[in-house]
Order: C-alpha cells, then structure tokens, then sequence
C-alpha cells in the first residue's frame, strides 16, 4: 500500500472553561508510513498526548476537535461511533504511561486481553485464552498459563507494562500510540520493555507513534521526529539530521540540556522560563517569552512551519530561523 | 497523563482559596438559592427571638378560643379584644386548636429549631475533632499497655454499634425533657463519622512534607496542631458538619412526632408539625406549614453542603495530589 | 482465612461485652426509674414502690443488675418490667413481623438506586442528571412521617391501599392465598414510604461512586479497546464502582430497629421498632436493653458478612 498510514492535518483541540475555549493543539499536522516509527516530543503540557488521544476519539465529548484524521483514507473524526470502536484496539491500539492504573484492577489479566480477541478477531472463548497465553508468553512474561488468572495486583510495573503491550498487539494492529509507555518504570525495566517494542514492531510490521519526552529514546527508535511546544509542532525532522542540526531554538535549547557522555565536561544548559499555561498562550510563538532569538515579529505573529533548503526534510516553524536562512 | 489536566489548576493559583471555593459556590444556582433561604431563616431566627421573647409585639402564647382553628390569610372575629388582635391584623398561616396564631409560633420556633441543629452538631464536631485528633496525634502513645488510637477506635466502633435514633430515643426519654438534653443527646451520638474522619486526615498530614518541616523546624506540637493541621483537615468537616444540621432539624421533628421533643410553652417547627397530626383532614395548614417549613430549610442546608462540597473538590485533589 | 475468622470473631466477642456494659450503664444510669412510671397513679404507696425495685433488683448494686439481666438473657428467663412476660419471644415475635417489611424496603431502595444513580452518572449534567439530583434533594430533607402523612391525605381515598397494620383483621380464617396477598398489600405503602430517603442517599452515592470510576485510567484502557459503550460501563466500571457498597451491608440490618420506629409508629406496624417505642414509653429496661444488644449483634454480623463479601469481590482484599 502506497501513501501514509495515519495522516494528521490541522489538527486542533481545545477544552472548554469559564474563560473560554482553552487551546490545547492548534493546528498540528504528521503523517506515519506503514512500519515506520514517529516520535512525538515535547514536555509536559506541549499537547502531545492530547493529539494522541484527539486522534483516537478518546477526549471527553464537551472537548472541541476539529481538523482532519484519516487512517488508511478514512477520516477518523467523522466516522460512526460503531465504527471508531471497529478501528480502536483493531487497526490502532494505544498503551498509556500509567501501567498501575491502566488495567482494570478486578478483573483477571486473561479476561482483560480475551476481550480484545473476542472483539476484534472474533476468537471463541476456548481460543481466545489459548492465545492470550500465547501472547504473555511473547512479550516476556515467564509461566503465562498461571499468569492468565493473576489480577494486576499481582504483578509488577514492569509485568504490567508488558500485559499492556500483549493487549494492545492482540488485535493485530497496524499502528500502535505508545504514550510515555516507560516514564513510570525503573530505569532497567525501562530498556526491557523499549526492546520488546521494537521487537513487537518489526516482527509485525506495525508502525509506532511513540509519544515522549526523553530524546534518548527518540535517538534510538524514531525514523521521524516531530517536536512539541505550546500545542504546536516547532520542528519536524528525520531523527538523523535533527540531531545533527537541529534548527528550532526550542529543540537546541532541549537538546543542550540533554546529558551527553561524548561532551564530557561540556555545560549542561536549562531553559529558562517554564511552558505557558493553556489561558496564557502567546499571540505569536509560544516559545518567544523563553526564546534568546525572539525579536518583535516573533511574538506578534506565529510563525508558519517552513522546509528547510537543503533537502534533508527539515520543517520549522521560526521567523529567526526563517530570517536567517534566507 | 492528560496534558490539559494539570492547567486549569494553575488558573486558581492567582486567587485565595477562599475566593476560589466562592467563584466555584456562586455559580452553583442550587447552592446559591439554599444559602439565601438559610439567610432568610436566621432573619427569621433573629426576629422571632427579638419579636417574641425581648419586646414583644408578636405573641405566640396569645390564646383565642373562639378563633381556633382559622384557616390562613382569614380576619380575626369581632370578639377579640385589641389587645389580643394578631400581628398584621388578619392570621397569616391561620391558627391552631387553642386560637394561637401560627405564624407567631412558626417565628418563635425557628430560633429554637435552628439552635437544636447548631448547637447538636457544634457539640457532635468538638467531640468528634477531639477524639479523631487525639487518635490521629497521640494515637501511638500507650494508656495502660494499649495504644490511645486502639483504645479510641475500639470506643468508636462500640458507639456505632447502637441504632442512633433509638438510642436518642432512649436517652431522651429517659431524661427530664428539655430543649437542652435534646441538643446534648443528638450531639453525643453523631460524633463517630467526624472523628474517624479526622483520625485518617490526620495520620496523612502527619507524614506529609510541610508538617514533617515544620516538626524539624522545632515547632511545639500544639501549633503544628492547631496551626497547620486542624486548617487543613476541617473543610471537609465543614461540609459534613452543614449537612449534619439538616439531620438534626430532622431527629428533633421525629423526636416531637413520637412525643419525646422539646416540650410545650417551647414552640419548635417539630412539635408544631406534630400537634398539627391531629388536624390533619380538619386543618390541614396546621401540618402543612410547619412540615415545608422543614422541607425546605433542611434542603436549604443540604444544597449548601453540597455546594461547598462540589466547590472544595478540585482543592481537595490538588492537596492531595 | 479460618484464622482471621476466628480472630475477628473473637475480637466482636469481646467488642459485644463492651457494648452491653455501655448499653446497661446508659439505660440504668439515666435518671427515672422504671418504678416511677405510674408515680401519679394514686394506688401507688411509697411501699409499693420499693416492692416493685425490689422484686427487679433494681435496690442492687449495679453491676450486679448487669449480672441478672445477663444471665437472665442467656437462659431465656428475661421478662418484661410490664407485663412479667418473657422478651426473648416477643422480640423473636416482633422481629418476624419486621421481616418482609425490611426486606420489601431495602428490595425497593437498592432495586431503584443503583439504575437511577448510574442513567444520572452517564448522562452527567443532563436534563434527567439535574431532575433526579433535585428530587433526591427534598426526599432527603423531608421528614419521613411528613411524606407519609400527605401520601396518607392524598392518597387514601383516590387508591384503596390499606395503611395501618400489617394484615386485616379476621383474615386468618381465609384461604392461605388470600393471607398472603392481605400481606403483601398492605406491605406497599409502608415499604414504598419507608424506602424513599433511602433511596434519595443511596442514588446520589451511586452517582458519585459512578462518576468517580468513570474518570480512571482503566476506563480509559477499555474504552481503547474499542468496547462498545456498554461494555465500557457495565463490564469494566460498574464492578469497580459497587466495591464500596459491600461494606454499607453491614449497617443495614441494624436499620430493622432504629430506622423503623417511625414509620412502624405511622402505619401501625407491629415490629421491633415500635416494640423498642413502647419499651421506652414504659421504661421497661430488659426490653431496651435485649433490643440495643440484638441491633448491637445485627451491626457486628453485618460488618463481618460485609468483610467477607468484600474479600470475596475485590481481589486486592487477602484476609489474614
């Protein structure tokens, strides 16, 4: 199949208040081939696992979506709610951060993952538990068969995790969202369950939009990368040539506050300032309150994402980036 | 996590808390025409008490037999002496089997009804944030080899074991009826949710970061009590406490249908209602008065701690989060 | 298991000793005696009086009236201060009558709550969300006998439903059908009155309960799954959101004597409320005290059924 898998255009998103409509996403667009891995980076609060979660028709109904969705051609937004059911879990699973609150803590694990069988594979009863213990097996859990009839209490983080990743890759799909999948996790597990990802990944040939915000994990996994601020895509990039130079002064400053073993003694740089709350967003670009290059246009006008001239598929969205180039 | 979660929260960081539980109240159109008709009521509190008791201008005790059982908004008979006319000159609520008017009772009881519920539930909040905090404290201290928490807790459970209104019913009944045992007894038996309550938010304030500095600051245990610990446990309480109120209007007017109540020339909205049972198909204002008048009083306090509720809840989260 | 049965068993042993001498020490410690309670009757002399302490050990010290009424209430021989005859099969008696009424009411209150407090959490701030939430409002804050009593004036002459009692008169001789469907219609008006605050506090906790799951994470999971809605609330939510209404078992039974005093009291129904109404009018001490000891024993095996049921609903829950 040619074309993109998921492709998102002008996706924006915002939550009503008494203060109005407060913009959570504005204007947000990517695209994922079949198989291929994207990443979505920014801190906490850059919009990023709004968008995930505006893509898959999870957000609570009073919140405002508009834009455009389509999977494999369909436009998601606009599609029957019985048949949005028919996509989630099928075509597009998602595993969340939160390992310990993500899984139904009275039901039996077995139970928790049949159901997606049953659902989306039309599996009997009988099947549906022989592969559920086929699957915990295959993401790593050591005796499924006693496993199956544990409740989460009953496992660790880590194992948790992992009953996640076989739940989501029950139905087969062809896209998983994998929000922060390791933030909760010790740092060891962490490893673990990334390689079991990637592993799941290739043997599948499922694409992944990994949602994070640890450019270590972007380095290693991701073919594309968009980065996230203030519910803005501000840079997209291959992973390759956006560590090699990165353009937006946002991903430099992120990037210069990353610990690196090669600098060795190099200066460890903070950025200044903190993301703007939802009710403060800047007219222009939202990093301009926290930008060392902000000049006046900057915060009068938001900058429109430009490629960069020397085809290596740079897009930023910077008017001193813009100014300086050209 | 849900990015746009953790932003309205920081919305509320430029008011006071106060303020913040204010904004959220007023637009809870439930709660806010509750807190009005409790502003009513202690109008009503207030002038019955001065109206009736300190210069009187309105008698409730004004007996006119041969006006008795007047239906509302009807004119006082020729007989009555000018001395004995009711206020407004006509019977606004209509009168009882003894000629006197309702209106002026239904005004002199709303200050006894209101102090029954305030009073109870004032005596029922001190014993409950006394003993909850002891436990919650001192609880690991010993007293006579066991730890004060057991002995306290184990107190509780016994006192929840009984049936509460059957046991007010006892006591009342065994007491000299007055309007005082009546307050004392509903408080003493609906302490128990409120100091294991404030037993529980006590043990978790005990370990939370700003206690522990202020403990390390070398603060005297009274001050880390009263200062920074009874604040934060006793806005939950407040809310309880407001519908707790609503609970012991309720019990005194049960307590007054079965003839324990607060006892005559005492007028209470309760005893009213109840010596009204009597007329129900010959008078029926005489019942029905008194009984909305709860109604909507009771409910006056419970959408108020409702709304309070509502409006504490997202500080609650955030505090403990 | 068997450990921790034992040990909690034991454990509300010893809680019931504590609740008897408390109960005892109330009942006898409050001023007037159940002798004075015909101190205007004229017959009475100043000897009859100490007759009557005396012939109920009421001159002895008072650890040792606990002792009589004890030993008296285990052997059976406890009689009523009244009449002299014997409690532990007039409560028996009354207890059966105050049976299919408790049980009428509570089918009633949690066979309504829990659809209405669930249809109130999903459509949140709906129309339906905002009557029910009103209505839930005054049943709470209306006195009960108030309700009953305008039920009582506006119904009782537009339905034929009978009110007081809990059969007719003279209906023995009747085939046993008709008894039981005397029974039963004279259960509906006493059961619908006496459930209503029930209902209203219950389906608001529902609601609340509802709403708080609906916002977890595991919801969230499920609803990613692509479950139909349904399933999403009833499979997933709706079992974690019933595990705190276990532990409200436990404070039902004893509901059977202390919630009913008023409405047994309104519709004339010969239960255990109004038996403890009546023990109360009449000072009559073995009576009150045997019937706060019963309610004080119904407490302690509703928690203990209440402990069970939820080891056995929440996983996480290992009784050791």
């Amino acid at each position: 199949m040619s074309g993109p898998l998921l492709e998102i255009e002008e996706l924006s998103v915002s939550f009503p208040s008494d203060a109005g409509a407060l913009p959570a996403v504005r204007s947000v667009g990517f695209a994922i081939a079949p198989g291929q891995t994207v990443a979505l980076v920014g801190e906490s609060g850059s919009g990023k696992s709004v968008t995930a979660l505006a893509a898959m028709g999870l957000l609570p109904p009073s919140t405002r979506v508009s834009g455009s969705v389509r999977f494999e051609g369909r436009e998601l937004l606009r599609l029957a709610p019985s048949e949005l059911r028919k996509v989630r879990g099928g075509s597009i699973a998602m595993v969340f951060q939160e390992p310990m609150t993500s899984l139904n803590p009275v039901l039996r694990i077995g139970r928790q993952i049949e159901e997606v069988l049953a659902l989306h594979r039309g599996f009997d009863a009988v099947r549906a538990r022989a592969e559920a213990i086929e699957l915990l097996g295959h993401v790593g859990i050591a005796s499924p068969e006693r496993r199956v009839d544990q409740y989460p209490h009953e496992l660790s983080g880590g194992m948790k995790q992992r009953v996640m990743l076989a739940m989501a890759v029950a139905g087969r799909p062809k896209l998983l969202i994998a929000d922060e999948p390791t933030t909760a996790l010790d740092v060891t597990i962490q490893a673990q369950i990334l390689k079991l990802l990637r592993t799941l990944c290739r043997e599948q040939n499922m694409a992944l939009l990994l949602i994070t915000h640890d450019f270590g994990i972007v380095a290693h996994f991701a073919e594309q990368v968009n980065v996230m601020y203030g519910g803005k895509i501000v840079e997209r990039a291959p992973v390759v040539p956006l560590f090699a130079s990165p353009s937006h002064p946002y991903t430099r400053a992120l990037l210069a506050a990353m610990p690196r073993a090669e600098l060795g003694r190099a200066r460890l740089e903070a950025i200044p300032g903190r993301v703007p709350a939802l009710d403060q967003m800047p007219a222009g670009c939202p990093f301009a309150p926290r930008c060392k290059l902000a000049f006046d246009r900057c915060v009068e006008m938001p900058p429109l994402s430009r490629v960069l001239g020397d085809s290596t598929g740079q897009h930023v969205a910077c008017w001193a980036v813009e100014t300086e180039t050209t | 996590m849900n990015d746009g979660s953790s932003d309205p929260e920081q919305l509320g960081e430029r008011r006071t808390p106060f303020g913040e539980v204010w904004q959220v109240f007023r637009r809870d159109r439930l709660a806010m025409t509750g807190l009005v008709a409790l502003a009513v009521l202690v109008v009503c509190a207030l002038l019955g008490k001065l109206l009736t008791e300190w210069w009187v201008v309105i008698d409730p005790a004004t007996v006119r037999l041969p006006d008795k059982l007047r239906p509302p908004l009807s004119g006082p008979s020729e007989v009555i002496g000018a001395e004995r006319l009711p206020e407004f000159g006509f019977y606004l609520f209509g009168t009882d089997d003894l000629g006197r008017s309702v209106f002026a009772r239904m005004l002199q009881g709303s200050f006894v009804s209101l102090t029954i519920g305030l009073v109870s539930v004032g005596i029922s909040v001190g014993i409950g944030v006394l003993l909850g905090g002891i436990a919650g404290y001192y609880g690991e201290r010993k007293f006579l080899f066991v730890r004060i928490d057991a002995w306290i807790m184990r107190f509780t459970d016994v006192a929840l074991c009984f049936p509460t209104f059957f046991l007010i019913l006892t006591v009342v009944a065994l007491l000299p009826p007055s309007i005082f045992n009546i307050m004392i007894v509903i408080g003493v038996t609906s302490w128990m949710g409120t100091a294991r309550f404030i037993r529980a938010e006590f043990l978790s304030l005990r370990e939370r970061d700003f206690v522990l500095a202020a403990r390390a600051l070398g603060l005297p245990s009274w001050r880390l009590i009263f200062r920074h610990m009874v604040p934060n446990a006793l806005s939950p309480v407040f809310v309880s406490a407001t519908i707790d109120v609503a609970r012991a209007v309720l019990t005194e007017s049960a307590l007054s249908f079965l003839g324990f109540g607060v006892q005559p020339p005492y007028a209470t909205w309760g005893n009213i209602l109840a010596d009204g049972r009597a007329f129900l198909f010959d008078a029926p204002w005489l019942f029905l008065i008194p009984g909305s008048a709860i109604l909507l009083i009771v409910l006056a306090f419970n959408l108020v701690g409702e709304g309070l509720r509502e409006a504490m809840n997202p500080k609650l989260r955030r505090a403990r989060a | 298991m068997w450990r921790y049965l034992g040990r909690t068993i034991v454990e509300r042993l010893l809680l019931l000793v504590l609740i008897s001498i408390v109960s005892h020490a109330v009942v006898h410690l409050a001023p007037g005696s159940p002798a004075e309670v015909d101190s205007l009757n004229p017959m009475m002399k100043a000897e009859d009086v100490l007759k009557i302490r005396k012939s109920f050990h009421l001159d002895e010290p008072l650890h040792v009236q606990y002792w009589y009424w004890l030993s008296d209430l285990f052997s059976g021989e406890l009689r009523s201060f009244r009449d002299n005859q014997p409690v532990l099969p007039r409560i028996w008696d009354r207890f059966l009558n105050s049976l299919p009424l408790f049980a009428a009411t509570t089918l009633i209150v949690w066979g309504l709550s829990f659809p209405l407090g669930i249809a109130a959490a999903i459509r949140r701030g709906s129309r339906f969300d905002r009557a029910t939430t009103f209505l839930a409002y005054t049943l709470i804050s209306v006195p009960g006998f108030f309700l009953s009593y305008v039920v009582i004036l506006g119904m009782s002459r537009t339905f034929d439903l009978p009110i007081l009692g809990n059969r007719t008169i003279g209906v023995e001789g009747a085939s046993a059908f008709v008894q039981v469907m005397d029974r039963l219609w004279h259960l509906v008006t006493p059961a619908l009155m006496s459930a209503m605050t029930g209902i209203a506090i219950l389906s608001r906790y529902v609601r609340t309960q509802m709403l708080e799951v609906i916002g977890e994470d595991y919801v969230r999971t499920a609803r990613a799954k692509g479950l139909p809605e349904d399933e999403v609330v009833y499979g997933h939510a709706l079992r974690n959101a019933l595990l705190p209404f276990v532990t409200m078992f436990g404070f039902l039974l004893p509901g059977m004597i202390g919630g009913s005093v008023i409405f047994e009291q309104i519709f004339a129904w010969p239960g255990l409320g109004r038996l403890g109404y009546e023990a109360v009018l009449g000072r009559d001490f073995p009576t009150i005290l045997t019937l706060n000891f019963f309610a004080a024993v119904l407490t302690l095996v509703g928690v203990l059924i209440s402990d069970l049921l939820y080891a056995l609903v929440d996983p996480r829950i290992r009784l050791s």
